[in-house]
């Protein structure tokens, strides 16, 4: 009997269930896929059309600069000079050292391996969802592991040479610069966030003031202030050290940032979460560390990992204080008479930008990962 | 030796769980709660109902501090509220609440839900605060979901587990703000259900609540508001079979048909 024929009777009752039919090829599968994302539209057809055009047209003379032409190892600039000659790998080999470790001593620089090492081990230890104790990772990474990098990196009297600040440089420094901007700046956002909401006047005055003024000045603003400012602030045998200053003017900087980004994390809890932990009389910040902020942050996560990039890469104005990092190495090694060429600059930024872009992404990828995870069952 | 007629499943004493004298409340330029004056004994099952905005969540959020009131004195269990935030949360921590939307925490999980107040509050050891939650949870008959998500459970279910999770606190009062409003028809009766059980266990209780059935169940006595006042206060007997007041016949009969 046909639908519309049971359709027109008054009353009807299902005796048995209806057959489960599979759908229409052209609604699942490849078809499906291709047809809804790339020729959804006649506009979309197009730019489909148009973009394969561009990447056949680039992607040959990119391979070709990039690979097949490069020069992977020579001992000067010579072969590098060559008419036709692609980007100059054996320059980035030869600086390899210098782009890593900046001045810093070469029979010292295991200090620096050693370091890094150990970062990553405890930043994969508390990043890995799946790894266990992450109370232990999280006190050995903030507490213990500052300490120790501060005398692996900087020696101590007596049982390593002292390598002074100003010899520090390359890919070390820009990652130094960044995770303590990222360390300190999440903490402090926090704090700043949860003050410009405060119900204490003093307290929100000061953070709004902070904020506000921070954000309203450029990141080159503050870097310059912290370095000439800071000193004046404190007597002189205090004086921060000279790669502390930026440090400290980046950590402040990111903070301003974050605390907007924490913001509307709080602003988006639902006015239910606060009243079902306070009627359970949790005191404030147990409500705020237990219930609150863990699904605020959550939410912004995107946010905060944007930040985490921006600072990432704002981390090369450092150079403007005088700092070696990566990319000021990158700026140095380039003027170098034996390597120069026509090749060398575009060479050594293509490199410089590969290594930003593959830490930014893999931010990114983990982050979006983060997310997923976090969702799964969580969903109001 | 004849009782007292309010007497009805449990035995009234003269402590006094809950006192609100002359109690005023504005928000801003409106007054939403008038000269409030509520009286609650040891046991007793206290319904109140009125039209809505006539203030009736809002005088029992006045109880645990969610909302600020202006003028008037509320005793909670023998403490006054002032605005000593340790005051506060002592009183929260006896005072159970079950909110319309249930206000579980998201992101953990059932069982998580019902021990954080015991562990971090009371600074119970976690094993105690899980056999007590699983406990409770069993009383409100999803023991098997503990370790689920609030996201994952239905809307009766979640509003059971945040009764379990109020009542893992040990709470001398349990206060319900519209428990039933936001669920849908099918889901009604097992809450009301778990209610009509605490109730019986002599649980001190408020109930905000349109359920009529419920009132008539269970309540010692029932407050009817309207306008931010209490306009009447009786028996459920007499409340619904001989109204006083123009207003609570005028409500009653708009919601009995």
């Amino acid at each position: 009997m046909s639908d519309q024929a049971i359709g027109s009777r008054i009353a009807y009752v299902r005796r048995e269930a209806g057959p489960t039919r599979p759908a229409p090829i052209m609604t699942r599968g490849v078809f499906a896929w291709v047809r809804e994302n790339l020729f959804s539209t006649p506009m979309s057809g197009v730019l489909t059309i148009g973009s394969l055009l561009f990447v056949l047209w680039v992607a040959p003379d990119t391979f070709r600069y990039l690979i097949s032409d490069a020069v992977w190892q020579a001992p000067d600039g010579v072969a590098c000079r060559a008419p036709g000659a692609g980007a100059c790998w054996a320059f980035v080999a030869a600086k390899f050292e210098y782009f890593m470790y900046g001045s810093y001593p070469r029979g010292e620089t295991w200090r620096v391996d050693v370091t890094l090492v150990l970062g990553l081990a405890l930043i994969l230890w508390l990043l890995i969802p799946r790894l266990p104790r992450k109370g232990m990772a999280a006190f050995a990474f903030f507490v213990v592991y500052p300490v120790v990098a501060f005398f692996l990196l900087r020696g101590l009297e007596g049982v390593l040479p002292i390598v002074e600040t100003n010899l520090w440089g390359g890919v070390f420094v820009s990652l130094l610069v960044a995770a303590v901007g990222i360390v300190a700046s999440l903490p402090l956002g926090v704090l700043l966030a949860l003050g410009r909401r405060s119900q204490l006047p003093f307290v929100k005055f000061f953070c709004v003031v902070f904020i506000e003024f921070v954000r309203g000045v450029p990141l080159i603003t503050v870097l310059f202030m912290a370095n000439t400012m800071l000193p004046l602030f404190v007597p002189q045998e205090w004086t921060p050290d000279r790669l502390l200053r930026p440090l400290i003017g980046v950590s402040l900087f990111a903070a301003a940032y974050m605390a907007e980004v924490v913001r509307a994390g709080l602003q988006a809890m639902p006015k239910g979460q606060f009243e079902g932990a306070m009627a359970l009389g949790l005191p404030y910040w147990k409500m705020m560390r237990l219930i609150i902020l863990p699904q605020a942050l959550t939410t912004v996560i995107p946010g905060i990992v944007n930040s985490f990039i921006a600072l990432f890469k704002d981390t090369t104005l450092v150079a403007i204080v005088g700092i070696f990092d990566f990319l000021r190495t990158v700026e140095t090694a380039r003027l170098d008479p034996v390597w120069a060429g026509p090749t060398i600059s575009t060479t050594g930024y293509v490199f410089a930008a590969i290594f930003y872009w593959v830490f930014c992404f893999a931010m990114s990828r983990y982050s979006q990962m983060l997310e997923r995870k976090l969702a799964a069952g969580r969903r109001r | 030796m004849a009782a007292s007629p309010l007497v009805k499943t449990t035995p009234v004493t003269n402590d006094i769980a809950v006192e609100i004298v002359g109690m005023h409340k504005w928000y801003g330029e409106f007054h939403v709660l008038r000269d409030v004056n509520l009286t609650v004994r040891r046991g007793e099952k206290i319904v109140i109902c009125g039209p809505s905005g006539s203030g009736k969540s809002t005088m029992i959020r006045c109880i645990n501090r969610l909302e600020e009131h202006q003028q008037g004195t509320v005793v909670v269990d023998g403490v006054p509220l002032t605005n000593d935030l340790k005051r506060i949360d002592e009183i929260r921590r006896d005072v159970g609440m079950v909110f319309q939307h249930f206000n579980l925490f998201p992101h953990l999980t059932v069982l998580e839900n019902c021990t954080l107040a015991p562990i971090w509050v009371r600074k119970m050891p976690q094993k105690q605060a899980e056999e007590i939650a699983m406990h409770y949870l069993t009383r409100v008959k999803i023991p098997d979901q503990a370790l689920k998500y609030p996201g994952q459970l239905s809307g009766g279910q979640q509003q059971r587990v945040a009764i379990a999770r109020s009542l893992c606190m040990s709470p001398k009062i349990m206060m319900f703000d519209e428990p039933t409003s936001a669920l849908d028809p099918e889901m009604v009766k097992e809450v009301l259900d778990t209610m009509v059980q605490l109730a019986q266990d002599g649980m001190t209780m408020l109930c905000v609540t349109h359920e009529m059935g419920f009132a008539r169940q269970v309540a010692d006595r029932v407050v009817f508001m309207d306008r931010g006042e209490i306009v009447e206060i009786n028996t459920p007997e007499e409340f619904f079979k001989n109204p006083q007041h123009e207003r609570t016949k005028l409500f009653l009969s708009q919601i009995l048909h």
